[in-house]
């Protein structure tokens, strides 16, 4: 037996593999935008100084990020239905537990973003007569979230790649998508092949990408200073 | 709805409305959850100690080949060849590498055919961690000032000495932090092994919840034992990297200064 190319056709993609490559793009997308949004509170309780918010954030990113991603898929697949009263597919459960599982990743990111700014500015912001939330939006975060781009990005190709993990509750992404193709034509050799190769373009491309950012935004400060 | 902990006391053969085993104990091979779940949690740990040591391994050779100056022909295409090691292991993910091991690998290596799949899943997260401990080394010896080596070139040492005795020695120390929180990301990753059917944390949670319908304690346990796992590897590196220090080097040094 040897490796049947014929196996990689256009019927075959559009069959099996785009519906899952869609999906998996969308998981990325959708768990980065929400990721991001929450991890931003996340890291603004957990900075705010008062104790009522940030002890929970604290608890919440500390536990996401010691408990494998396996298994907060498999807590929400058990809870998620539990709680709103009626079973969910696999595929949305999939997309709730990776913005809440993410944000936490975000919020470690963000606060440093954040605390990596001089206080200066802050201060500037209230000599003006801006609000402390004020300056923090208008002049903290802007200029944060830029510096941060680099390893967001890098973030995301994490994400990207963990997104193949929701195989543990059948949700039917692009690793899903060969599995199924292997399994019905008999040739599970050149599908996690093909999927390896799949993975390996995106992820290399995107991180090509962000090598080009960090050196783009360095030359960037160095001509400010 | 409350908490039944006695789950853990049936037996994994007896019926569902069985009594628990006594003393928690299966007698003549049967196996009540508990016992299943202390040798799941030793499969975990076993897969993650293996795979830690061939990432350790083969990282710290690749990081250092990324490393050397491109005096000769064989440095210019070592350091090629690790940065090319690198990517291809850090751009596909986990669960797909772990399928490669072991659905692909025995196809192209038919010795691969004997070894068990928990032997498969060490090594494909070796592999995969290996790369990111690479670029840990890559960065700990290139933060060392150049000074060092020129200073132990000029004492006469060969690059083999530089190395060996003068520039891994601190770099090895100034990345004890970052290994450490690799070691504890490998003890979370390892849960990809349920793919292929290894009988370790995760394989146990997924099973067990089935046949008890009882999730949430069973979840509780694998979730509470992998915590206490990764803490467990943050301690011991910690007393690791207390015995190994070395005044004026590591990050409270750097602190410090």
């Amino acid at each position: 037996m040897a490796i049947d190319l014929s196996f990689y056709s256009w019927g075959l993609i559009g069959r099996y593999v785009l519906g899952g490559l869609w999906f998996s793009v969308q998981l990325t997308v959708v768990a980065t935008i929400g990721g991001i949004f929450l991890g931003t509170l996340l890291a603004l309780m957990r900075i705010s100084g008062k104790q009522i918010l940030m002890w929970p954030a604290t608890v919440y990113v500390n536990t996401m990020r010691s408990v494998p991603l396996v298994m907060v898929i498999l807590w929400f697949f058990l809870l998620v239905p539990f709680i709103v009263g009626r079973p969910i597919g696999a595929e949305l459960s999939a997309t709730i537990t990776f913005i809440a599982f993410e944000a936490a990743f975000f919020c470690e990111i963000v606060r440093s973003g954040i605390q990596a700014i001089p206080r200066g500015q802050l201060q500037a912001g209230s000599a003006l007569g801006l609000s402390n939330a004020q300056s923090m939006r208008l002049i903290v975060l802007p200029q944060a979230l830029k510096n941060m781009l680099p390893v967001l990005l890098t973030q995301v190709i994490v994400l990207f790649q963990d997104t193949s993990l929701v195989y543990v509750i059948g949700a039917y992404d692009l690793l899903k998508g060969f599995d199924v193709a292997g399994k019905i034509l008999g040739r599970p050799i050149e599908a996690y092949i093909g999927a390896a190769v799949i993975y390996f373009v995106i992820c290399f491309t995107l991180s090509r990408l962000a090598t080009r950012l960090v050196s783009s935004s360095a030359s960037s400060t160095q001509a400010r200073s | 709805m409350s908490l039944d902990w006695s789950v853990f006391c049936r037996s994994t053969t007896g019926s569902a409305g069985a009594e628990p085993l006594a003393n928690c104990l299966g007698q003549n091979g049967e196996l009540s959850y508990l016992q299943w779940l202390m040798s799941a949690w030793g499969w975990t740990a076993t897969v993650a100690l293996l795979g830690f040591v061939i990432a350790l391994l083969i990282g710290l050779m690749v990081g250092t080949l990324r490393t050397l100056p491109a005096t000769s022909g064989f440095n210019a295409w070592s350091g090629r060849l690790a940065a090319a090691w690198v990517e291809l292991f850090r751009d596909i993910p986990l669960l797909v590498q772990v399928f490669l091991w072991y659905h692909v690998a025995p196809f192209f290596l038919p010795a691969l055919k004997s070894l068990p799949s928990w032997l498969l899943v060490s090594i494909a997260l070796g592999l995969f961690t290996s790369a990111r401990i690479a670029e840990q080394v890559r960065a700990g010896i290139q933060s060392l000032p150049c000074g060092q080596r020129d200073a132990a070139l000029a004492l006469g040492m060969r690059e083999a000495q530089v190395y060996r005795r003068v520039i891994l020695p601190v770099a090895l120390r100034i990345m004890l932090p970052a290994l450490t929180s690799e070691a504890m990301s490998i003890v979370k990753n390892s849960s990809v092994a349920f793919a292929v059917a290894v009988a370790e944390l995760t394989q146990f949670a997924m099973q067990a919840q089935e046949e008890t319908a009882r999730g949430i304690e069973i979840y509780l346990a694998v979730t509470l034992l992998y915590a206490l796992t990764a803490f467990a590897v943050n301690r011991v590196l910690a007393v690791v990297e207390a015995r190994v220090r070395v005044p004026g080097v590591g990050a409270l040094a750097r602190q410090g200064a």
